[in-house]
């Protein structure tokens, strides 16, 4: 343990911030399998992904686009919640997909950092749709075929929602990049920022590696061309150049995030660490 | 109990089958395909399989306590209502009577969900116009849409251009 992490921990036991069992150390004693890993990986873009949706509810430009993303974000909820499930079943700890979703930390969260970015304007929504989408589409179509049962059902599934998410994002990125000045200027933006959160997509790690080996997981790599191509198609399409290969962020499957996953947390979790237990 | 298994499970089928959807309730869950098997035990209990339209619709847990009740009501108290995932639900599963009533009631029907492919591998972007929706009012297949996405997860907006009449449309799944 470096001097570092040996400090934080002190930190997290004379406040109390971190109870006893829970965090980064005690991953292997709660049985964090490579299989739970993933699923949380999988479970957390859709679980970040749709509460970062919910907030256009009543805020978006026009009526449609609030019931459009609310719908998206309903759906990727309804992705979310069968995997949290599922990693808590495989887990074994007697975790449900509640405990799951309101009561990890934020170092506990596996999600990619693109999902967690804000909403910023409706372009940088929608370029984070499309970078999105159409990645989860080709990971989703390609998990259908997993040796998992229950990854592939969800997948199948899924697949069918999310073809029709990365039609609205490939539709207004044209829509507004072969748009006005001010448009095209806000999308052209959006691109470059959101494009060194692409990279991390296609990471392969240890567990990932396993897993694929296993016949269990996607590729990520494998997923790249296509990725590339679309991507580039609707780009190209919407009057909007690509930005150049460069440096990326990384780390949302290590559980480092950006500043960002701590405030969408505090929001989805108040109501359940304040009312624990607390049912519609 | 004295019938045959066949026929207690046919009459359970029929009892669960005209439970009405919650959010399109011109149908039944047996028009909409998301009633999916049913079977009951020599003992009497009932297992329901269920699945949802979409994955996050916000249906199943009102249509689960429906099926409870409807069964409750005629004595079969032991009950076991499951949601299957696989195989995935698709617009394909609505009856030739539900696609009447939802066009009687005003909400055009799905196409042919095979014309969107859910195989493996790059699948070409659309970006021009979807196959033809005909009015439910006036037939015309002169309609656009107004928005992929309406008022529950499975139905987008759509406005006919020859009698100025909005409405609902099913997508295919």
């Amino acid at each position: 343990m470096s001097e570092r992490e040996g400090a934080q921990r002190e930190r997290g036991a004379t406040t109390a911030v971190r109870p006893e069992g829970r965090g980064l150390d005690s991953r292997e004693e709660r049985g964090m399998t490579d299989l739970v890993l993933y699923t949380l990986y999988l479970a957390d873009d859709a679980l970040v992904l749709a509460q970062r949706l919910g907030e256009w509810a009543a805020r978006a430009p026009e009526l449609e686009e609030d019931v459009a993303l609310a719908n998206i974000g309903l759906d990727l909820l309804g992705q979310a919640r069968p995997l949290l499930a599922y990693a808590g079943e495989v887990e074994g700890a007697g975790r449900g997909e509640d405990d799951l979703a309101y009561l990890r930390e934020e170092r506990d969260f596996r999600n990619c950092l693109l999902v967690e970015q804000p909403n910023g304007d409706f372009a940088a929504t929608v370029v984070r749709q499309l970078y999105f989408s159409t990645y989860q589409l080709g990971l989703y179509r390609a998990l259908a075929g997993s040796a998992d049962p229950t990854l592939a059902a969800v997948a199948a599934k899924a697949a069918k929602e999310v073809d029709y998410h990365r039609d609205h994002a490939a539709g207004w990125t044209v829509r507004l990049g072969d748009g006005t000045a001010e448009s095209h200027g806000r999308m052209q933006r959006a691109v470059e920022a959101l494009w060194p959160y692409t990279g991390e997509l296609f990471e392969a790690d240890d567990v990932l590696r396993r897993l694929v080996a296993a016949g269990i997981a996607v590729d990520p790599a494998e997923l790249r061309v296509d990725w590339d191509r679309e991507v580039g198609a609707v780009l190209a399409e919407a009057t909007l150049d690509r930005p150049e290969p460069g440096w990326q962020h990384t780390g949302g499957r290590r559980g480092v995030h950006t500043e960002q996953l701590g405030y969408l947390l505090a929001e989805l979790q108040y109501l359940h660490r304040l009312h624990p237990g607390a049912r519609w | 109990m004295s019938a045959e298994p066949a026929a207690v499970v046919e009459a359970v089928r029929q009892l669960v089958g005209r439970v009405p959807d919650p959010e399109l309730p011109m149908l039944t869950i047996a028009d909409l395909g998301v009633l999916r098997a049913v079977s009951v035990d020599p003992d009497g209990h009932v297992e329901v399989t269920i699945t949802p339209t979409y994955s996050g619709c916000p249906a199943m847990d009102a249509i689960r306590a429906d099926v409870e009740a409807v069964l409750a009501d005629r004595g079969y108290s032991d009950v076991t209502v499951r949601t299957a995932l696989a195989p995935a639900w698709t617009t394909d599963w609505i009856t030739e009577a539900g696609r009447r009533a939802l066009a009687e009631h005003g909400i055009a029907p799905p196409g042919a969900a095979a014309a969107r492919p859910a195989h493996r591998g790059p699948v070409p972007i659309r970006l021009g116009r979807p196959e033809p929706v005909r009015c439910p009012r006036c037939g015309s297949p002169d309609t656009r849409e107004v928005s992929r996405f309406g008022s529950t997860a499975c139905q987008a907006l759509r406005a006919c251009n020859a009698c100025a009449e909005p409405f609902a449309h099913v997508k295919a799944l």
